[in-house]
């Protein structure tokens, strides 16, 4: 079974959320996962957090430096996640930096998420040559998707490169930033989104970063399957506590 | 085996270039070029020209005789110090305005934590007319006032990091997510040899003048090229590539890396790398560095601003891995001391850094006619207040 191979394959656009694991407090990680599945979120990002996150804007910066502040680990998210497969059904997927992970061990941290029921990394400091030559069979040993990013500098070739390694989805980073830009797309933007899509890529696409509302969504999945919020959801954790996700939801993507 | 770069970016185990995907077509375009411009008759000519007539080399390769005699050595001192700017870092400068020119940059960032690669980047930005952004952790503007004013006064702008630890690493975080941001007119002139491949040996090969210089110097002073050995303090290592450069394959030159030991290898405030670090990754490179055991990146200490830093370049990590180099950690303490004592015997105040250096000489003992070289990084005016505080001079 593949659950991000299943997702994908509705016949409708995708949304997914990251939160940054141990985020507000160090035991809510469990409990935003159920609640944004409850609230027909189609997968969830689990921000692994790191001193360093070189991609990130403040937003998930602020997160991961709290996170980090509560005593979270690699090691207590495995904890946190143990048993979640019994209440979780959408796919999950980690994302985090390298250095942790090759800390942790590549392999026992592959394994422990095959454990736990991850399905998927995003690991954006792993480029793919290195994954291709290191580090792919042990991800394919444990049955886990990496999903690779693009950007709008990508070359065609290396899209196409890209697109025959990865299995599941491409993450498309909407616009030359770090996370939690909230400018919103210019007519560029939506052009490189339809070139893209016009590629015909293997796998379906998914947009992030620069996504915080109902109309970024919306320009973001008119070409692609899906899109990924994440500072934005950070931002609403922030000032709204966990109390209204479903309200969150729902702007973002109203029924 | 080499201790140079491979074909694919490393240095034994370390190096690569481990970046996020936003960053693959600035540092694959630099990878592609970097070693065709830098062969351009028109670049070598302009490089060397500015490092003459602008920066003032060559450095002096002076016999401290005073020094000498009180080892019992023979102590050679690499005048990097008197280097415009005050240091060695303006040769990297140079060399990376000189490329980003040809790259058709005309915006650039660096990062800096004492302020001396601030300054020196200013500088050659100023003397080409370039846009230059300087980011810098909060806790060090207020650590190096002066530093911050000359980069004002050159010119630049100086943006605050004020994520995560506020000093250097956190500074290169930012300058990174620059370059993230600004994916097409920018050009990041990393200060050490530090960063993803190319960085480390692009930086290495413009610091390698002062190799160069050192082997037709020792030739005309000695009547040889090599000496028996090369000191050097490491931060990221630039000055201490630089020095190794034309020496990494030449087994019978003894390679001495000196790091800040802080208050103590143990203490838990010390900037050893070599001896606190694991490997992992930072800043785009695989090498070793202080982190946690969960692999979170651990702040350093060390009363020398410029040596503060958790990483050290992936060269500097295989020599150690290696055992090519005879690596040496000073603490503050013998440090300061150290440079008080130059300033006596040879009239030469030294950036607190190169006294890193200075310093073995107490406890690691040469033979009385072994050459030893080292490298005075940079000098002390910018180390006065802390020179000042210490002594209560
Ligand atoms: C005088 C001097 N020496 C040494 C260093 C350390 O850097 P590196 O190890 O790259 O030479 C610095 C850095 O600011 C410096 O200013």
């Amino acid at each position: 079974m593949n659950r991000i191979k299943n997702t994908l394959s509705q016949d409708k656009k995708l949304l997914s959320i990251y939160f940054t694991a141990g985020y507000p407090e160090p035991e809510d990680t469990v409990s935003i996962i159920k609640d944004l599945e409850k609230n027909g979120v189609d997968f969830i990002e689990i921000g692994l957090p790191f001193s360093d996150p070189l991609a990130d804007g403040p937003t998930i910066q602020e997160s991961s430096g709290v996170a980090l502040k509560n005593g979270m680990t690699t090691k207590k998210l495995f904890q946190q996640l143990d048993g979640i497969r019994e209440e979780v059904e959408i796919p999950l997927i980690i994302m985090g930096y390298f250095n942790p992970i090759l800390q942790f061990g590549v392999e026992e941290f592959c394994k422990r998420c095959a454990a736990v029921g991850i399905d998927g990394l995003i690991i954006p400091d792993l480029p793919v040559e290195e994954y291709n030559e290191k580090y792919r069979v042990i991800f394919e040993k444990y049955g886990l998707s990496n999903i690779f990013l693009i950007t709008p500098q990508t070359s065609e070739e290396r899209i196409r490169f890209i697109d025959s390694v990865s299995e599941g989805f491409i993450y498309m980073v909407s616009t030359a930033s770090v996370t939690g830009s909230t400018k919103g797309f210019t007519q560029e933007t939506r052009d490189y989104f339809r070139r893209i899509s016009e590629m015909k890529l293997r796998n379906p696409q998914i947009v992030g970063f620069g996504i915080s509302d109902e109309e970024t969504y919306g320009q973001a999945t008119e070409f692609a399957k899906g899109a990924i919020i994440g500072s934005a959801f950070i931002k609403h954790l922030n000032s709204s506590g966990k109390q209204d996700i479903s309200g969150f939801v729902k702007r973002i993507r109203p029924v | 085996m080499s201790y140079q770069v491979d074909e694919k970016g490393y240095y034994g185990d370390f190096g690569g270039a481990y970046i996020p995907e936003m960053l693959y077509p600035n540092v694959e375009e630099l990878r592609r070029q970097y070693l065709d411009i830098m062969k351009e008759e028109s670049f070598q000519k302009e490089f060397k020209e500015l490092l003459r007539d602008y920066v003032g080399r060559p450095t002096p390769l002076y016999y401290a005789e005073r020094f000498s005699k009180k080892y019992g050595t023979k102590v050679y001192l690499k005048r990097e110090d008197l280097c415009h700017t005050g240091a060695h870092k303006i040769n990297n400068t140079v060399g990376q305005i000189l490329m980003a020119k040809r790259l058709g940059k005309n915006r650039i960032i660096a990062e800096t934590g004492a302020g001396q690669h601030g300054v020196a980047t200013a500088t050659v930005c100023a003397l080409m007319g370039i846009e230059c952004i300087v980011y810098m952790g909060e806790i060090d503007i207020d650590r190096q006032a002066p530093n911050v004013a000359r980069m004002k006064m050159l010119g630049a702008t100086v943006i605050p990091a004020k994520s995560g630890s506020r000093t250097l690493k956190d500074a290169t975080n930012e300058a990174i997510r620059d370059w993230i941001n600004n994916p097409v007119d920018t050009h990041y002139i990393i200060g050490s040899v530090v960063g993803p491949h190319p960085y480390p040996d692009m930086v290495a090969r413009f610091q390698a003048v002062i190799s160069e210089e050192i082997k037709v110097q020792l030739k005309e002073k000695e009547n040889r090229e090599n000496p028996d050995y090369v000191v050097a303090c490491v931060g990221g290592g630039s000055n201490a590539a630089g020095a190794y450069y034309h020496y990494l394959d030449t087994p019978e030159v003894g390679i001495i890396a000196v790091e800040a030991a802080g208050k103590g290898i143990d203490s838990g405030k010390s900037a050893a790398t070599s001896v606190l670090g694991k490997e992992g990754i930072i800043h785009g490179s695989k090498t070793l560095l202080m982190q946690s055991e969960d692999g979170q990146i651990t702040e350093p200490y060390s009363i020398s601003a410029g040596l503060d830093y958790p990483g050290v370049g992936p060269m500097h990590a295989n020599l150690f891995r290696s055992g090519r180099g005879e690596f040496i950690s000073i603490t503050d303490e013998a440090a300061m001391k150290a440079g008080l004592q130059l300033a006596k015997l040879e009239g030469i105040i030294p950036a607190i850094e190169s006294s890193h250096a200075l310093a073995i000489f107490e406890d690691r003992k040469f033979k009385e006619d072994d050459i030893v070289v080292v490298n005075l990084s940079g000098r002390g005016d910018k180390d006065l207040s802390t020179y000042i505080d210490y002594f209560q001079l």
